[in-house]
């Protein structure tokens, strides 16, 4: 008798999370971050550039991780340690990103508000960025922007799984966590196994990208586009990202560069397990997947759509070709998530820039690089809409709702509505609120361009309209705008989901 | 012949009662007050005992057994009693009962897996059964013969029907069909070219299955079996799902109505091209908001007889065209179809004609009984030896008993119609008519 009455006599909530755990493994990330800021480092070198804020960060990095190494006494990851990790590495990473801008102190980046922004919309893949004089920062720094948003492309933690052992078990919780629009497709029995092949994937297409844009100026057509160059943009390119080392973004190379970067943000938002089956010979695999049908049908529809706006606008004269590429570029980037741009939008017409604003919401395929909603949880949406219309007629129709020839359970379709609602909803209050702190600071900024930095921001786009515009500067706004922005790069690049979990009351305690 | 039967439920009850006469049945059966009934009512002998247990086989003989059918209601003690029979002697013909269709999957990549020689899956062959009943307009019942080349079929001429009060030879417009018999009052009667086809008649054609479709259609021209048909099935059994699975691969999106929430479900899940609803299926309600009466055919598959004939009154009275009924005694098929069921269609009889195939001796294939016992048509390949090679089929026919019509001819594949003067030859695939009346006489010169 009365065990358990003792437990309770020591009077304080115990917190339920062994948050020990999460420290110790997201230590252990980070020493492994040590490894990509060599990159940098060595162009600071070669190009006689300061590396002393790289050197400096590496130092912290491993001091930090390997202090945090040592917390724990189970390092074993269960569900609720895996969203506190997920939700802690993405943080960190940023954070640490950060460092090496403030070091070197350049320009706008020499602000911790702005450096941190500049780092979390690289992490986050977003590719908003405040810098507005490129000129000042040197070629080693502008680098670790691409490698940052690279590194966050395909997902921090899968890139985790890959190199640390003690993931093996935990690693499919946080495989799942950190995509919360689908089940995990192992392609090998072992997890670790299965996020190599798709860091392996990852890197394989990013190098092939680089290659050809390389090949590009080699043979004279992109003159501009040297090997620093080529890497930058591949790296973003794929990882859907849209840094780039140059003020004009890809508008800056010749139209044959342009139209190269096309198929390769198309490909960084197609589902890598299709990628997988189709580089291993299943070539039918792309098309028999009905959410990669609606992926190009939704990006060819919009193309020819923005063809035909850019067409009768009056305002815009570009030759036949390049309209087609304009239209083509931006649909594709805008719709990826990527944001690179090849032209100012800012200068289109209202219809064609409310067009790339709606496709802001669309995002590719889930298990891509891509951000935003993902096409995955649109039709989900649609096709449980038209079931209810069905059933609204039909009360005794009993319709599973079908993607492909697999059945999507209850659960999830709830689980897809209650996401796609609470997108909305923090889009609308980041409006919302950028809109009433431009007032207040005197930034002018009308709804449609709150709008479009709220949704470019939260969705990890990128450009947005106005000042904020593909070849503008996110700079302009207030730090508490910017310090929201941070926040909501965070929360939408890992669904949400986890930041709200670990949020709320219930989950510290049992 | 010594036959083991394992289970002495309706089916292998049903399967004893028919092989009593020719051949040594042992029944096993767990339950002692069961074994005892079948002591009584049959010329068999029962064994008590578990039947996937070795000293149980034992007893019942299985070591000297011909054949050993397993039929009992439960698929795994079938599997393992099958085996078990296997293992006491090698060469005892196998015969598992089985409802899981898995199980007949299984089976069907590597025939001779569990120890079991020959799987019969209740619930497909019935589901099976429907779907050729419902792809026919009018049919009562279907068979197919020679790997699908030929087709049987019995159709009822109801009044105004196009072929009623012609001869045969008016209604023969087709050239591959023949005529096998027809069925007036209870009594089988073959036809010559002059016999007068009456209203109320039931006629047993064999033929190519386009024109036995085609003949399908003259007589039901107002009802279009093809994709357009509407089909509604009644209770998501097994049987229920499976007809259902057959319709969806013939094209037809049929609509199944299932009460239970969760069964519903989870066929809705694997039925894609089927309308699941979840419904009380005797709802007047439901049966008119959903325009059930609308529909070509009604296919009752409940659990209950009781239900399946209230379920097809209903719908007659709605305005369904046809309604077919599964009914599990096979007592009540006929009962059932006075009343007002057009088809009625009994699994237990479906799975005994599919073992009384590997229970006849002599080179039959292929069999299929007309209304339970009045007549069979079997499929037989004819070899060297026959008695029936190298002769015209006037020739042959004469040979054999009165009550015996070669209906279809096979050979290299292509269907032959048979006329006086075509020659047999040896490898033909003979579709022949049997009244059961003449049976052992036909079967002994066949």
């Amino acid at each position: 008798m009365g065990r358990w009455p003792d437990r309770s006599s020591k009077g304080r909530s115990r917190i339920r999370v062994r948050w020990r755990a999460s420290l110790g493994l997201l230590g252990s990330i980070l020493k492994w971050l040590a490894v990509p800021l060599a990159f940098p480092l060595l162009l600071a070198v070669l190009y006689q550039e300061p590396v002393l804020p790289f050197a400096v960060t590496m130092a912290i990095t491993l001091a930090l991780g390997e202090g945090l190494e040592r917390l724990p006494e189970d390092e074993e990851i269960r569900g609720r340690e895996a969203y506190l990790l997920v939700a802690l590495a993405w943080l960190a990473v940023a954070v640490i990103g950060a460092i090496p801008f403030l070091l070197a102190g350049n320009g706008v980046l020499a602000q911790p508000v702005d450096a941190l922004f500049e780092s979390m919309s690289g992490v986050t893949t977003t590719g908003a960025t405040v810098l507005d004089d490129f000129s000042v920062h040197g070629r080693a720094i502008l680098m670790w922007r691409q490698v940052l948003q690279w590194l966050g492309g395909l997902g921090i933690l899968v890139l985790a799984i890959s190199v640390l052992s003690q993931l093996s078990v935990g690693g499919a919780q946080l495989m799942e966590t950190e995509t919360q629009t689908q089940d995990v497709t192992k392609l090998s029995p072992r997890i670790t196994e299965t996020a190599r092949m798709m860091w392996g994937l990852y890197g394989g297409i990013t190098a092939l990208c680089a290659v050809s844009l390389y090949a590009l100026s080699v043979v004279g057509v992109a003159p501009n586009m040297d090997a620093y160059n080529a890497i930058a943009h591949a790296m973003t390119a794929v990882a859907t990202a849209g840094f780039s080392p140059s003020p004009d973004s890809v508008g800056a190379f010749a139209p044959v560069a342009q139209w190269l970067v096309v198929p390769f943000m198309f490909v960084g938002a197609t589902n890598f397990v299709l990628i997988y089956y189709f580089v291993r010979g299943d070539w039918g695999r792309p098309l028999r997947n009905e959410e990669f049908r609606y992926y190009v049908g939704i990006v060819a529809g919009t193309t020819v759509l923005m063809t035909l706006l850019l067409v009768t606008d009056p305002g815009v004269t570009f030759p036949a070709e390049a309209t087609v590429r304009h239209a083509v570029f931006q649909v594709v980037s805008i719709l990826t998530t990527t944001g690179f741009a090849t032209v100012d939008f800012n200068t289109w017409s209202p219809a064609a820039r409310h067009l790339l604003f709606a496709l802001m919401f669309l995002g590719g395929m889930a298990g891509s690089t891509t951000c935003s909603i993902k096409l995955l949880r649109w039709v989900i949406v649609a096709k449980s809409l038209r079931r209810d219309l069905f059933t609204a007629v039909h009360p005794e129709a009993i319709r599973p709702v079908r993607l492909g020839d697999r059945v999507v359970d209850e659960e999830t379709i709830r689980d897809v509505y209650a996401y796609t609602l609470l997108s909305l909803l923090i889009f609308f209050a980041l409006t919302v609120f950028i809109v009433v702190d431009g007032t207040r600071s005197g930034v002018t900024v009308s709804e449609f361009e709150a709008m479009a930095a709220a949704a470019s921001t939260f969705l990890n786009i990128g450009p947005a309209f106005g000042f904020a515009g593909p070849y503008g500067s996110y700079g302009p706004f207030s730090n508490a705008t910017k310090s929201a922005m941070i926040l909501l790069m965070w929360v939408g690049r890992i669904e949400i989901i986890p930041v709200l979990v670990v949020a709320t009351p219930a989950y510290w305690r049992s | 012949m010594r036959v083991v039967i394992i289970g002495a439920g309706q089916v292998g009850e049903s399967i004893a009662a028919d092989l009593q006469h020719d051949h040594d049945v042992v029944v096993v059966e767990n339950r002692d007050e069961r074994a005892d009934e079948l002591t009584y009512a049959l010329d068999v002998l029962t064994v008590s005992g578990d039947g996937t247990e070795l000293s149980t086989l034992e007893d019942a003989g299985a070591a000297d057994a011909d054949m050993v059918l397993a039929t009992t209601d439960d698929d795994e003690t079938n599997i393992v009693a099958c085996s078990t029979a296997k293992a006491l002697s090698g060469s005892a013909f196998t015969i598992a009962r089985i409802k899981n269709t898995k199980y007949l999957r299984t089976w069907e990549r590597d025939e001779g897996a569990f120890g079991i020689d020959f799987m019969v899956c209740t619930n497909l062959l019935t589901a099976e059964s429907i779907v050729r009943v419902v792809g026919l307009p009018a049919a009562r019942d279907a068979d197919v013969f020679a790997n699908g080349r030929v087709q049987m079929a019995e159709f009822e001429v109801s009044e105004g029907s196009p072929i009623a009060d012609q001869t045969v030879q008016e209604a023969d417009r087709f050239d591959s069909l023949t005529f096998a018999a027809i069925l007036r009052n209870g009594d089988v009667e073959i036809p010559s070219g002059d016999t007068c086809i009456k209203t109320g008649d039931r006629v047993v054609v064999i033929g190519s299955p386009r024109s036995v479709q085609q003949f399908a259609r003259t007589l039901a021209p107002e009802v279009s079996p093809e994709k357009s048909a509407e089909v509604v099935v009644i209770g998501g059994s097994e049987i229920g799902y499976h007809v259902c699975r057959l319709l969806e691969e013939r094209g037809l999106s049929p609509r199944l109505v299932e009460q239970d929430p969760d069964r519903a479900r989870k066929l809705a899940e694997d039925l894609p091209e089927t309308l699941v609803m979840e419904s009380d299926a005797t709802d007047m309600g439901f049966l008119e908001r959903e325009h059930i009466g609308d529909a070509d055919i009604l296919v009752s598959t409940l659990d209950s007889d009781e239900k399946n004939l209230l379920e097809c009154l209903l719908a007659e009275r709605l305005g369904v065209e046809r309604t077919v009924a599964v009914i599990d005694r096979t007592s009540y098929v006929d009962l059932f179809e006075t009343v007002g069921v057009d088809v009625g269609l009994s699994p237990r009889e479906v799975v005994a004609e599919e073992i009384t195939r590997f229970t006849q001796s002599g080179s039959a294939e292929n069999i299929a009984f007309i209304e339970t016992d009045k007549a069979e048509v079997l499929e037989i390949e004819l070899d060297d030896s026959s008695p029936l090679v190298g002769r015209t089929i006037r020739d042959a026919v004469g040979d054999l008993p009165e009550g015996v019509v070669i209906g279809a001819i096979t050979r290299n594949k292509e269907f032959i119609v048979p006329r006086g003067d075509t020659e047999l030859h040896p490898g033909d695939h003979v579709v022949v008519f049997v009244d059961a009346a003449v049976l052992d006489e036909a079967m002994e010169t066949l």
